[in-house]
């Protein structure tokens, strides 16, 4: 069983999810090889050859792969897969947007969004929102897999790192171009990599408000979440929706402010160690998930919680 | 500008699922089904470019039972022109919905699909990255803003770092993320006139279409059930059992 991860990076570093998808390849198979191709990219390839398990990278540079189009990395990995019985990305935007195209390329049908691996063809994943589990097992040649963070812890460091192979870029498809990002810079962690989390929802009421969550979140060096009604508010830009078509998140403490608890909310936080929710509504479904609940306006409960930790 | 968009029938999103006993599935019998909510927004876009004169004509596709004439049906009433249902009673998996909308795509020779970004039911996240990969169109996924400028769309796509600019060369396939627009609720007056508005019904045999479901499903049970929590009195005693009985902070 040979598999290769398709590596997440920003040409310096990893994101965090590469880590556990190279987990996860291990329950596939053990001769793993990770692809980091991008624009400039061979930082982040030297910190891929130092993750526990991984025999070799495959590093391809061009400026073509400079904001990771999936046309250009699909027409890269096609005739890359005739060597691997797998194909595995982390189940984030990024192998969201690509994985599918490369399976379609290859007439396999993805396995999305993994949450266990069974065995070699037969994985767990959830559907309805986290309200099923279904076991599936593929019959094609190569497996494409996508891997949800939460299930798999992160691959450690190795001692000595894997051998870094660079290999020949595709030709430029000419589809499509990438005109840049817009992102926020925050010194918060990121949301699917911290420890703890506090998240606000409709309750908060307004983008201003949403400072007395950040206050809390700085105290405990937490990230700061949204559900899906503050960021269709405005409240907060799209980045920071936990949920079921947002993040998937699981950390040891995920503190739910404002937020009621829709279906799709929960599915994104669920499996989080332990969860507080505080909410003025003795009757909202957020409780039924919560360790410990406190029904208090959260105007007087998150500034006095604040001033206590 | 001829438009395709796709409207998949799901169990309705605010409904709580049930795992069958046997473990076969979730139960569909006699539940409340709906427009999956990330077609709508991708109907919903497609009608305000009509509205706008970037587009002359919607054709909406479903794939599978009978009752997707319904979902199709509301999409002609939020603005569709025509509907395209190819029926079948299997499950069709993401492959085979970009194999079955490429044969129509091909048929119909749009410049632009707009799909919803996943089905709330299976949360594949596939097919419309599929069909972009089977027609070797380029890909939106997750657009939250779309521009028709020439024979470019400029898009904005929602990624976990925040928000990402793209130009796709026409003809495109774009997956409609939540913020791209709020769909219109359907009127009456235009649920009556979408009643004859044309539905035409094609089979995937007759489009030379092999939809059998590459993935088994082995089984599908319930996730672990989280212990029950407790209730905290005030904000004094949350730390406590923070620090104390959880040890978290």
């Amino acid at each position: 069983m040979a598999v290769l991860v398709i590596a997440e990076h920003d040409g310096k570093q990893l994101k965090p999810g590469t880590a556990n998808a190279v987990t996860a390849a291990g329950k596939m198979g053990s001769d793993i090889a990770v692809l980091v191709a991008g624009h400039q990219c061979a930082a982040a390839a030297e910190a891929a050859a130092r993750l526990a398990g991984v025999k070799k990278i495959l590093l391809c540079e061009a400026p073509h792969y400079e904001g990771l189009l999936a046309e250009n990395l699909a027409a890269l990995i096609e005739p890359l897969a005739a060597g691997y019985t797998h194909l595995v990305a982390p189940a984030t935007g990024f192998g969201k947007n690509l994985m599918p195209r490369v399976a379609a390329l290859l007439d396999v049908q993805q396995i999305s969004d993994i949450s266990a691996v069974e065995s070699p063809d037969t994985f767990v994943r959830p559907i309805y929102a986290g309200n099923a589990l279904a076991t599936v097992q593929s019959g094609d040649r190569i497996k494409v897999v996508t891997v949800r963070a939460t299930g798999f812890d992160a691959a450690g460091e190795s001692a000595a790192a894997a051998p870094i192979e660079k290999i020949s870029p595709a030709t430029d498809a000419g589809l499509s171009k990438f005109n840049g990002q817009e992102v926020q810079k925050s010194d918060r962690p990121e949301l699917t990599a911290a420890r703890v989390i506090v998240s606000g929802g409709r309750g908060v009421g307004s983008a201003e408000n949403f400072r007395l969550i950040e206050a809390l979140a700085d105290k405990l060096g937490a990230a700061v979440g949204a559900s899906r009604a503050a960021v269709d508010s405005g409240f907060k830009p799209n980045e920071f929706q936990v949920g079921q078509t947002g993040k998937i998140v699981a950390p040891e403490l995920y503190i739910a402010v404002g937020i009621s608890g829709a279906i799709q909310h929960l599915a994104g936080m669920k499996d989080s160690k332990v969860i507080v929710a505080i909410n003025k509504d003795a009757e909202a479904p957020i409780f039924a998930v919560a360790n410990y609940w406190l029904v208090e306006d959260l105007f007087k409960a998150v500034p006095e919680l604040t001033k206590e930790l | 500008m001829k438009v395709l968009v796709t409207v998949k029938r799901v169990v309705d999103p605010q409904v709580k699922v049930r795992v069958k006993s046997d473990g076969s599935g979730v139960e569909t019998a006699n539940i409340k089904m709906a427009m999956n909510p990330f077609c709508e927004i991708a109907v919903e876009q497609a009608v305000r470019m009509k509205e706008a004169g970037i587009v002359t004509e919607i054709v909406a596709v479903s794939i599978g039972v009978p009752q997707c004439q319904e979902t199709l049906r509301t999409a002609m009433a939020m603005g569709a022109d025509r509907g395209v249902l190819v029926e079948t009673a299997v499950d069709v998996q993401p492959l085979g919905v970009a194999k079955v909308l490429k044969a129509i795509v091909e048929k119909e020779s749009p410049r632009l699909v707009i799909m919803g970004k996943q089905g709330v039911d299976d949360d594949n996240n596939q097919s419309g990255q599929m069909l972009a990969a089977l027609l070797n169109w380029p890909q939106g996924a997750f657009i939250s803003a779309i521009a028709i400028n020439g024979d470019h769309a400029d898009c904005v796509r929602e990624v976990d770092a925040g928000l990402e600019k793209l130009t796709l060369k026409l003809p495109a396939v774009v997956t409609a993320d939540l913020r791209l627009n709020e769909p219109r609720y359907v009127t009456l007056p235009n649920i009556m006139k979408a009643k004859k508005k044309p539905l035409e019904i094609v089979k995937p045999e007759a489009l030379g279409v092999d939809v059998t479901p590459r993935l088994k499903i082995l089984k599908v049970r319930e996730p672990p059930k989280r212990g029950a929590g407790v209730k905290v009195a005030d904000v004094k005693e949350l730390v406590a059992k923070l620090k104390n009985e959880a040890k978290v902070i």
